[in-house]
């Protein structure tokens, strides 16, 4: 049996689908053709149903009561963390800080990490693909500290120039902060590299993993980043929630970000003495019910195989790659080494805007737009591009669509 | 495909591939840039006005059809208006694209009416519009800043 056979095997895609009751609702009177799966994914009826359990039946608030209540909902939130720390492979569950997304997790390395320790004449070091969401916290900042910005470059297939980013780290390199995967592009970083090149200058290193979490197995001590952040949108579960991964011992040097209730261990108006790890970067009543909803979605990635999952988005972005490549005009944005499964392309004399509404009108849902990457967007010289970005549940009878739509585009555009 | 073609009708079509005063223009009394971050359309309009009298207009840019083809169908219509008729002609044509048929007539259209499919997309009737602000705004002298209909 081959490898591509045993996948398919294993991701049972006739149930998968069945899982999430989105994908069955006509959209423009067609069957949903889901492909913006970068911006936000769908999510399983286990999540739903989670969520709807908890509100009738588990509803409190955490880490104060000591009614029934209280414990069941602070053990069901606490079990849900133990979740993350698992699936994110850190040592420990106080390295796991709630957050409402992978955007609160990068501004709270920034705010704490970054406003202590980043003086007047240091640097910070990005890369040419990032989503404005890590770019432009470092320039609050860098600006805010007299420090500097540097972007390390990408090469034309979207790959960033390893060489280039090497060179540009120093002794004045504080952060250094890139994506695990382009939103824009697809590409995947060598993260482990980039990371041990940065530890090498003595800098630490935030990872932006929103579309990392989605698309591949996750080991952050393997991978032996300081930090890293993603959303639990992303990777089907609900929004508004996700988690940041911060290494225990620089979390413990770092100040609180945020006051409040939760995030104190005794407040009295002399002096406040700080709850310990994590709960010292969760102020307030925390997103219970998605934290909770989170946990199950990584539950139902995890039970699904993030191998298998990796492996079928492989053969959709192989697949789709390939058969968008009959299309005359067509030009892939971003051909990298290594690439989540995003295709970002133009058309020629047709703007990505108008293939966005004829293909919406065949109920295919596309992104279209410069993908909160407007730097990315300048340097390959596109207003704008298209964008497929295929899931855990997409087919290639869907890649087949989207070819079949963009022929429907050309045709009325000709 | 029946309701594509209401969105891209032939007009907008032909204007969209061969955008009439598609220039920049020398000589300029004003030149004004609108911008819609969100979907990267970016175009420049130039007027030359005398008195009330708006004697030339030319644009640059790019955009989506829907843009281009509003921008080039704008130029054609309000070259030799005046400033009242040019800001008449926008509060129809805005009412055209959201919908609005109330006070309305055909004749007044003219080849505005191409763009009555917009208003069954309310994600483009800022694509629509975006060369008419910028219009309204150096009209109304609001200088060299860049104008956007986010």
């Amino acid at each position: 049996m081959s490898l591509a056979m045993s996948h398919a095997l294993a991701l049972d895609l006739e149930r998968v689908r069945r899982d999430f009751p989105i994908l069955h609702k006509p959209v423009r009177g067609r069957q949903l053709v889901y492909l913006d799966n970068a911006a936000t994914t769908q999510k399983p009826r286990q999540v739903i149903e989670r969520l709807v359990r908890y509100y009738e039946q588990e509803n409190s608030n955490v880490h104060r009561g000591v009614h029934y209540l209280s414990e069941v909902a602070t053990a069901a939130y606490e079990g849900s963390r133990s979740v993350i720390q698992r699936f994110l492979n850190a040592r420990s569950e106080k390295e796991i800080v709630i957050t409402r997304g992978t955007t609160e997790g990068i501004n709270l390395v920034a705010q704490t990490w970054g406003r202590q320790n980043v003086r007047e004449g240091d640097e910070v070091l990005i890369t040419a693909i990032e989503h404005h969401s890590n770019i432009v916290p470092w320039q609050m900042l860098c600006a805010e500290k007299g420090a500097t910005l540097r972007v390390a470059p990408v090469n034309d297939a979207g790959d960033v120039i390893i060489e280039e980013f090497a060179k540009l780290l120093n002794e004045r390199t504080k952060i250094v902060a890139f994506g695990h995967a382009s939103n824009a592009l697809g590409t995947i970083n060598p993260v482990r590299q980039m990371t041990q090149l940065a530890h090498d200058a003595g800098a630490i290193v935030v990872i932006d993993g929103a579309q990392g979490v989605p698309h591949l197995p996750i080991d952050v001590q393997q991978i032996g980043c300081d930090f890293y952040a993603f959303s639990g949108h992303k990777v089907y579960g609900p929004t508004g929630i996700g988690a940041l991964y911060g290494r225990e011992s620089l979390l413990e040097a770092m100040p609180p970000w945020m006051g409040g209730g939760d995030m104190i261990l005794s407040v009295s108006f002399e002096k406040t003495t700080y709850n310990a790890l994590p709960y010292k970067f969760e102020a307030g009543t925390p997103n219970i019910a998605d934290t909770i909803g989170l946990a199950t979605a990584l539950e139902y990635v995890a039970a699904l195989g993030l191998e298998n999952i990796a492996a079928h988005e492989h053969e959709l972005l192989t697949y789709a790659t390939e058969r968008l490549q009959e299309i005359d005009g067509l030009r892939i944005i971003g051909t990298a080494r290594e690439k989540a499964s995003v295709i970002s392309f133009t058309l020629e004399g047709v703007h990505p805007h108008d293939i966005g509404t004829i293909l919406d009108q065949e109920g295919i849902a596309i992104r279209t737009g410069h993908h909160c990457a407007q730097p990315l967007m300048m340097r390959f010289n596109v207003p704008a591009t298209g964008r497929a970005s295929f899931g855990l549940y997409n087919t290639t009878a869907e890649a087949d669509a989207l070819v079949d739509g963009l022929k429907k585009v050309i045709e009325v555009f000709r | 495909m029946s309701d594509l073609r209401e969105l891209y009708q032939q007009v907008i079509l032909d204007h969209n591939k061969n955008p009439r005063n598609f220039r920049e223009m020398a000589g300029a009394t004003s030149k004004i840039e609108g911008y819609n971050p969100l979907c990267g359309d970016h175009y420049t309009i130039f007027l030359q006005v005398d008195g009330d009298t708006i004697k030339d207009v030319s644009f640059t840019g790019n955009g989506c059809a829907i843009s281009k083809a509003s921008a080039s169908v704008m130029s054609s219509m309000v070259k030799g208006k005046s400033r009242e008729e040019a800001a008449r002609l926008f509060e129809v044509f805005h009412k055209l694209v959201t919908g609005d048929a109330s006070g309305v007539d055909a004749a007044e259209l003219s080849r505005l009416a191409a763009f009555s499919g917009v208003s069954e997309y309310p994600a483009r009737v800022k694509c629509a519009t975006l060369a008419w602000h910028t219009l309204n705004a150096a009209l109304e002298g609001e200088g060299q800043q860049a104008v956007t209909t986010e």
